[in-house]
């Protein structure tokens, strides 16, 4: 079996009010010098089989069908 | 799954059109029965209803994809529905010119599948706004909005979380150059921080329309006014 993470983060000058909320609520909380947030998505994933480049090779297609949108979204593929 | 609208048609609108309309229907959509009795009401003609795990849609000449919470936006707004079979087959449709009008969930599924360009992301207040707003008609050239006047202010409600309309500048400057965005947030009314006030766009072929506002929800007396009502008439080609 191979584990594998999918980390989705936001393009560079793509609006991310929830980042901006976090912040805030960061500096709320007392936690000085936050200079920006930007928020995310996190996948595990596990895939039968034991071929790491071949997982990577499926999950990126994962990501551009399904995990990612490609639009306003980067993703990053890192097999564990 | 198929039902009857529960509203009978309006007999002054009820004879004249020829034109058939269908309605996916995807789990979660909680819109669907407004846009059927809306499209009963105006065209006559209760419009068929198409599940989505359906390959082919019958027939018709505009295909509606309506409001909602499809597969309760997990992963993103509309991302889940946008790969079920009805969607290669309204893909399949709508290259061949068939009219596609996708309201508030349904332009988030459009946008998903590709059919149109760019994003409809999280409100900038955070916060679910369902309310009235006036929008501008930006382009009254198109099958939708043909029986509006170009640069009309019409009233419209909106309900949504993720509203807020994005795409890169490349791509921003060659549908604003290509009248491409066809309603606008008119007067200060934004309501989610889309860019360029974007409220609904069209795909360059003019036949695939997206957008969040409601139309379905003011088509008569009984919603406090009727201004959604043109945009039926025109897609479901009628008489203005």
């Amino acid at each position: 079996m191979i584990k594998a993470r999918v980390t989705v983060t936001l393009k560079n000058g793509v609006l991310d009010p929830q980042g901006k909320a976090i912040e805030g609520a960061l500096g709320t909380l007392g936690f000085d010098g936050v200079e920006q947030v930007r928020q995310g998505k996190v996948f595990d994933l596990e895939l039968a089989g034991t071929n790491a480049s071949e997982a990577e090779q499926q999950i990126t297609a994962m990501c551009e069908k399904l995990l990612a949108n490609t639009v306003i979204e980067n993703y990053a593929v890192e097999i564990l | 799954m198929r039902y009857k609208a529960a509203d009978p048609p309006d007999s002054a609108s009820g004879e004249a059109s020829i034109m058939k309309s269908a309605v996916l229907l995807l789990p979660g959509l909680n819109r669907d029965r407004d846009m059927i009795a809306a499209l009963t009401k105006i065209s006559g003609n209760p419009p068929l209803t198409v599940w989505q795990t359906e390959t082919e849609i019958p027939d018709v000449d505009l295909i509606v994809i309506p409001g909602g919470f499809s597969y309760g936006d997990y992963l993103r707004c509309g991302a889940i529905a946008a790969r079920m079979p009805v969607l290669d087959a309204v893909r399949k449709k709508a290259a061949q010119g068939v009219r596609i009008l996708g309201v508030c969930n349904g332009f988030q599924i459009l946008l998903e599948a590709g059919l149109l360009p760019g994003a409809l992301m999280r409100n900038a207040s955070l916060r679910f706004v369902c309310r009235e707003v006036e929008l501008q008609v930006a382009n009254a050239q198109t099958a939708f909005t043909s029986h509006y006047q170009a640069g009309q202010i019409i009233r419209c409600p909106v309900a949504h979380h993720d509203g807020n309309y994005f795409t890169e500048g490349e791509t921003l400057k060659r549908m604003e150059d290509g009248n491409q965005i066809v309603f606008r947030y008119a007067n200060g009314s934004n309501p989610n921080g889309s860019i360029h006030d974007i409220a609904g766009v069209i795909n360059r072929e003019g036949n695939v329309l997206g957008m969040m506002p409601h139309p379905e929800n003011l088509i008569e007396d009984a919603h406090g006014g009727d201004d959604g009502r043109p945009l039926f008439s025109a897609a479901l080609g009628m008489v203005a």
